[in-house]
């Protein structure tokens, strides 16, 4: 309801569409929800952020001598419990995806409106409560919760982080049924699954796997809280327990949740690439084809973390198998994006260089997942630095790096404003090196046989831990850049067009920011997806002076 | 039915996003499915754990499924097909705008309900009197004197004890929240706020039922039948 | 404005209402395999007790499925391809954990 005066500078949209704290907080406006989330998983990814800190600190020096080795255990389990479930599954989908979807698509919101917001306060619920565990004491199980020691010996609050992640896992479900049935049921005339962008493939496929694999983790959280409040004894070895049936379980959800954290920041390096390349997608319906495949084979394989805790062999054979195969739709990605590039005219804004960093670290990250999975080199490095090197580069050197293109690619369609230039490509440059500075070493130090999880470690592996907590802080300062300088642009950046870039898609058809119902009316689609040959470059090109 | 295009344009209960009833009911429809599908997976996760315990503990389970009552299980099983039967017919009712029929099928409807918890309700006391709840009070004695040919491990029984209560104990909870839905559809149908265009929450408030119903129709042959065999 | 809004073309819906007798039928094959269901259990076949006891139980579902939740009737696949799915990958879920418990022996 429009009661904003239109002045003749500013023109209607929906930051000013209506002022007040209870027209956010009450706001069925999918991309307000999107700002919504985008402040509150910015808060934890700093939360999560401090314990890795910690982490690194206590890792200067050999010896234990920051905190005690029971602290040093809750450091890690917090730090894995914020970042994995409080920022990276919900990141990219819950900010870009809510805000872009519906603009995608055509439509003038989400299916479920209410519901979208519904999932945002579930956030809210479980981050306090996931904060107000951490403050009385935390947990001190891995993230993983592994039983029986979740179960039956730990003195730290498992109840209640399991309980805070269950709610998490609510409101990831909820976004992904409202993706689900969007991309079905609200697609613009026109609009063809083949027109989709590659985005909203990506998310389509990330949903599926949200609504099919986190009801599993739900379960299994709930088991444990049972077992600890009403002594139920399923995962208890003393009673007939099978404490694997646990793993089996936790990570039937936790590895597919792998690929909802990586997914969506494949599909934001799908739309930067062709649009600073020039050049429509190569390969289009493979790129979507894999998505979905990524999401199947994805359900197939979690059995991989399991190779040494006691599965049977033959079952180890046909994951090891499986964990080979998955990897292959991945990499059809990354030859897709090359070949994008490939005679492309390819210009090296901020997006575009996350972008490009995301396809260097992903490749070797996957390509590490392989070493893993085979079964003899799994036996010597599991549980060492090699495996957290590994899901670090694909994690921050791939799923952070993603968002934070995306965040910067479609800044000036969310906020009306462009960041500057200049210190966006210093700050990814700044992170680039940061992240690799901090996790190479640590594919060393897993190969020479550094265990994880541990505070001590023998004096001869100093070196290397050295090199990793130096590039932590530098990583620090590549993340808080953005934070200072994006704030400022809403400010004092230079006003955006609507299509700044040039770039293809619904969404760079609108004013920035869009207005609240997205399209006066909604639009018609006659052209195929990345029609680039059609587009004009933007007339300034993208150059520093911005 | 009237369909012309003034009446589904100034449909009072048309949200601004959909273009007509048409699309925002198939959306509606559509997202309670998907929501069935995860509510499908989550307790599927306990049935793969009732699964391989059974394969492993089968004795156990089968003596603990001796233990709980037949009778009482079978009227429950009874008591909440009749009241998918009542759902059903309380859709019928909706889409012919029957306001009375309906409300008095979704009163039914929740009658059974009540009468399914509190059948459950009388089960669990019976499990609490024998101390087949597990926990520090758990013992199987009884069980272990009354099968004397049967080897069970009490470590395991209580294994099949937890699954039970976990298993009737979630399905009993989404019960519960299927009362509420229901007690705010009555009310919703009293109201008159249903007509043949519109009552997409009575369509998707049934699916939900009949789903937490589909759940029973297995958790009974699982935890009751396992193994009745009379014994030589 | 609203008048010129076309939105993806929802399959045209004829709303089936179905008849109260063919509700009560179903209703009546219910309970007798319901009655059915407990008297087997008595019955000594086997190892196919249990076979017998899920079968019974997954045709009353989908029972319920088809007629009551209306599946039978509706007129696009995709409710069709949502149950299929499900159940796919509940089977997924309970097939690929069986494979583990049971080779464990011959490791």
């Amino acid at each position: 309801m429009a009661t904003a005066v239109v002045s003749t500078t500013e023109r209607e949209n929906y930051i000013n569409a209506e002022y007040g704290v209870r027209s956010w907080l009450f706001t069925t406006d999918h991309k307000r929800i999107a700002l919504l989330y985008l402040i509150s998983i910015t808060a934890m990814f700093f939360v999560g952020g401090f314990f890795a800190l910690l982490i690194r600190l206590e890792l200067l020096t050999p010896a234990g001598d920051l905190v005690q080795a029971d602290t040093y255990n809750k450091l890690f389990t917090m730090h894995g419990q914020v970042m994995v479930f409080f920022f990276l599954i919900p990141s990219i989908p819950a900010v870009l995806g809510n805000f872009l979807i519906p603009l995608m698509v055509g439509a003038k919101d989400l299916a479920f409106p209410r519901i979208n917001l519904l999932s945002w306060y579930l956030y809210i619920i479980a981050s306090c409560m996931m904060l107000h565990c951490i403050l009385t004491g935390g947990v001190d199980t891995g993230w993983t919760f592994y039983t029986p020691f979740s179960t039956a010996f730990s003195n730290t609050k498992v109840v209640e982080a399991g309980l805070a992640i269950f709610v998490a896992g609510f409101s990831s479900i909820l976004t992904g049924l409202n993706f689900v049935v969007t991309v079905h049921r609200m697609r613009a005339p026109g609009m063809t699954w083949s027109r989709l962008p590659l985005f909203v493939w990506a998310h389509y496929a990330t949903s599926i796997i949200m609504l099919l694999g986190t009801p599993v983790l739900a379960i299994t959280l709930l088991l444990v809280v049972f077992e600890r409040v009403f002594h139920l004894g399923i995962f208890d070895p003393t009673r007939g327990g099978d404490p694997l049936l646990f793993q089996h379980l936790f990570w039937f959800y936790s590895h597919p949740a792998v690929y909802i954290m990586i997914l969506p920041a494949m599909g934001v390096v799908t739309e930067i690439i062709p649009c600073f390349s020039r050049k429509r997608v190569f390969g289009y319906s493979f790129v979507a084809m894999s998505s979905i495949a990524i999401a199947v084979f994805g359900f197939l394989v979690w059995a991989h973390h399991m190779f040494v805790a006691g599965i049977s062999l033959y079952s180890a054979l046909f994951f090891s198998i499986l964990s080979y195969l998955v990897a292959v739709p991945s990499a059809v990605k990354v030859f897709n994006w090359t070949a994008t590039m490939y005679k492309g005219s390819i210009s090296f804004s901020t997006p575009m260089l996350y972008a490009l960093g995301f396809i260097g670290l992903f490749t070797i990250g996957g390509l590490t997942g392989l070493f893993l999975a085979a079964l003899g080199f799994d036996v010597h490095v599991t549980d060492t630095y090699f495996v957290i090197a590994h899901f670090h580069y694909i994690m921050v050197g791939g799923a952070v790096m993603g968002y934070l293109g995306g965040i910067h690619f479609w800044w000036p369609k969310i906020s009306g404003r462009m960041y500057p230039e200049a210190w966006g490509r210093l700050s990814a440059a700044i992170v680039f090196i940061g992240f690799n500075l901090t996790f190479f070493p640590q594919f060393i130090l897993g190969y020479l046989g550094m265990p994880r999880r541990y505070w001590q470690y023998p004096p001869e592996f100093q070196v290397l831990n050295v090199f990793s907590t130096a590039g932590s802080t530098i990583l620090a300062v590549g993340y808080l850049l953005p934070l200072i300088y994006l704030m400022w642009s809403l400010r004092y950046g230079k006003i955006a067009g609507p299509n700044p870039w040039g770039a293809a898609g619904l969404e760079w058809m609108t004013p920035s920011p869009p207005s609240t119902f997205n399209f006066d009316e909604t639009p018609t689609v006659t052209w195929e997806a990345y029609n680039y040959d059609e587009i004009p470059a933007p007339e300034e090109e993208v150059s520093l002076e911005r | 039915m009237s369909d012309s295009p003034l009446a589904i344009q100034h449909a009072p209960e048309l949200r601004h996003h959909f273009a007509d009833m048409e699309q925002q009911r198939d959306a509606a429809s559509f997202g309670m499915w998907l929501f069935l599908g995860t509510e499908v997976m989550f307790f599927g996760g306990m049935f793969c754990a009732y699964l391989i315990y059974r394969y492993w503990y089968y004795n156990e389970f089968a003596i603990g499924s001796r233990s709980i009552s037949i009778w009482l299980g079978t009227i429950n099983t009874v008591v909440l097909i009749c009241s998918s039967l009542t759902v059903a017919l309380g859709v019928r009712a909706a889409q012919m705008g029957r306001r009375k029929l309906l409300v008095t099928l979704l009163l039914i409807t929740m009658v059974f309900g009540v009468a399914f918890l509190g059948i459950k309700g009388l089960e669990w006391y019976q499990k609490f009197e024998e101390h087949h709840v597990p926990g520090s009070s758990f013992n199987v004695d009884d069980l272990v004197q009354k099968y004397p040919g049967i080897h069970i491990d009490p470590a395991h029984s209580q294994i099949y004890f937890s699954l039970y209560f976990a298993l009737t104990g979630l399905h009993a909870l989404h019960m519960v929240v299927g009362l509420g839905i229901f007690t705010v559809l009555t009310y919703m149908a009293w109201k008159g706020r249903f007509t043949p265009e519109y009552h997409t929450p009575i369509e998707i408030g049934g699916l939900y039922w009949h789903f937490v119903d589909i759940i029973w129709i297995y958790l009974f042959p699982l935890l009751y039948l396992i193994d009745r065999k009379p014994i030589h | 404005m609203k008048s010129q809004l076309t939105a993806t073309p929802a399959p045209p819906r004829p709303e089936h209402i179905l008849s109260a007798g063919m509700y009560v039928t179903i209703w009546i094959a219910l309970m007798i395999l319901t009655v059915v269901t407990a008297g087997v259990s008595f019955i000594d076949l086997g190892p196919f007790n249990t076979v017998v006891a899920l079968v019974i139980a997954s045709i009353k579902a989908l029972l319920v499925v088809l007629f009551f939740m209306h599946v039978k009737y509706a007129s696009d696949r995709l409710i069709k391809t949502i149950c299929v799915a499900v159940l796919f990958w509940l089977m997924l879920l309970l097939g690929l954990s069986l494979m583990d418990y049971g080779t464990r022996h011959f490791s």
